[in-house]
């Protein structure tokens, strides 16, 4: 079946559980097998991208309806107070470390930083799988990684 | 610049999303202002760490399976009549959709097509599922041609493409349209690439390309040889291989 691990990752990463990863792929295919006429050419990967998003958004909101935050620019603006780099582990950041501080972000966050890091895809591929303006994709991103950053950067021993 | 406007181009910086203008300016910027490079170094070392860190999930064998199995369900269950919802339709929607399909099935593919994409797509899929995509695992284009002599009444032509992006990845024999055919596989990024090779008596005939189960199928008659190509490599690029191979 064609990209079926990117699927699965993409929702594994947004679901953040295996069980219900799995019920959101098989969903997927079968809605992408249903309406295959609704593909409508070029890159079949970002259209089944688009089919998982959907599908796990429509979960997210049943289940958890707080990880599916609006984003307040005020209160989200780019502050300048850049990290001092002593202070980071990014170096020293293992693979669980970095698992756990990615999970931790809200799906919109998880969602560019998988895209875009993990599947390598383009802003503007990222701005057609979901549906958002590229300048939403670029600021998302930016703050995603930002956020990300401010989590790693706990030193170890310090967490809760 | 300010330090803010250098901030927010940072991101699309570090993903090559920038132009080159703003590139060049953001660089001179940094080059003079520690905090902003500072910022720079942070985004960059995150990036590596993400990049080397593997948080790819792969999905589970069994899920395959069951994916599998539930559409080859939903499948038999939409054929079953009964469940043909069109069959609720009036008749002469029926009757005037039926004319224009065939005509369009005449006009496009003709039934021996239709069956050879199928073969072709489960050959490909055959390939990826049965953990045997090559029999002769080289990318010497030297080592895989050589292999198919007595094995095959005809000799095909292996190409090493990999300075054009598609890696060789070996050679295999495949059973398609009742004989046996060579089956060489490239690979480009994470696509592999089944091009299935045979003689065939038909004269030469331009590149077509149809969508079957969610890959992509090009195929073209080139000097008394059919070239079928089967991937999910998207339909531009599979074009593109094509075009290579008969260079």
């Amino acid at each position: 079946m064609p990209h079926f691990d990117a699927a699965y990752n993409l929702a594994r990463w947004l679901t953040r559980s295996a069980e219900d990863a799995d019920d959101m792929v098989q969903e997927s295919y079968l809605r992408a097998f249903t309406f295959f006429d609704g593909f409508r050419g070029g890159d079949a990967r970002w259209w089944l991208f688009s089919i998982v998003r959907n599908t796990c958004y429509t979960w997210l909101r049943k289940n958890g309806a707080q990880e599916l935050m609006e984003f307040d620019e005020a209160q989200h603006s780019p502050a300048s107070n850049a990290l001092n780099p002593e202070d980071l582990q990014l170096r020293r950041a293992d693979r669980e470390t970095l698992r756990e501080a990615l999970e931790k972000l809200p799906a919109e966050f998880r969602e560019v930083l998988v895209l875009r890091e993990i599947e390598d895809l383009a802003y503007k591929e990222i701005a057609e799988v979901t549906g958002l303006p590229l300048g939403t994709v670029m600021s998302r991103l930016s703050r995603a990684r930002r956020r990300l950053q401010e989590l790693l950067a706990v030193p170890a021993g310090q967490e809760s | 610049m300010s330090c803010k406007e250098i901030q927010g181009l940072m991101d699309p910086y570090i993903d090559r999303e920038l132009d080159l203008v703003r590139s060049i300016e953001l660089e001179r910027h940094m080059h003079d202002c520690p905090a902003c490079a500072r910022l720079h170094e942070d985004r960059a070392a995150l990036r590596t760490a993400i990049g080397a860190g593997s948080l790819r999930y792969r999905a589970p064998d069994t899920l395959k399976k069951s994916v599998q199995a539930a559409l080859v369900e939903r499948d038999r269950q939409e054929r079953a009549p009964g469940r043909w919802r069109w069959f609720r339709l009036p008749g002469p929607v029926i009757a005037a959709t039926a004319a224009a399909a065939l005509l369009i099935a005449i006009w496009w593919v003709r039934p021996v097509e239709g069956a050879l994409q199928r073969e072709v797509v489960e050959g490909h899929i055959r390939s990826l599922m049965a953990n045997h995509l090559t029999d002769v695992p080289s990318t010497d284009q030297h080592t895989v041609k050589p292999w198919f002599a007595g094995k095959l009444d005809f000799s095909p032509t292996v190409k090493d493409l990999t300075a054009e992006g598609f890696t060789l990845v070996g050679g295999r024999l495949d059973y398609l349209d009742n004989h046996a055919v060579a089956a060489i596989v490239y690979q480009r990024r994470q696509h592999v690439i089944n091009v299935f090779v045979w003689p065939t008596s038909e004269g030469d005939r331009g590149a077509r390309a149809a969508v079957r189960q969610g890959y992509n199928v090009v195929w073209f008659v080139r000097s008394g040889m059919a070239y079928w190509l089967a991937s999910d490599l998207n339909p531009a690029e599979l074009r593109q291989l094509a075009g290579l191979l008969i260079r």
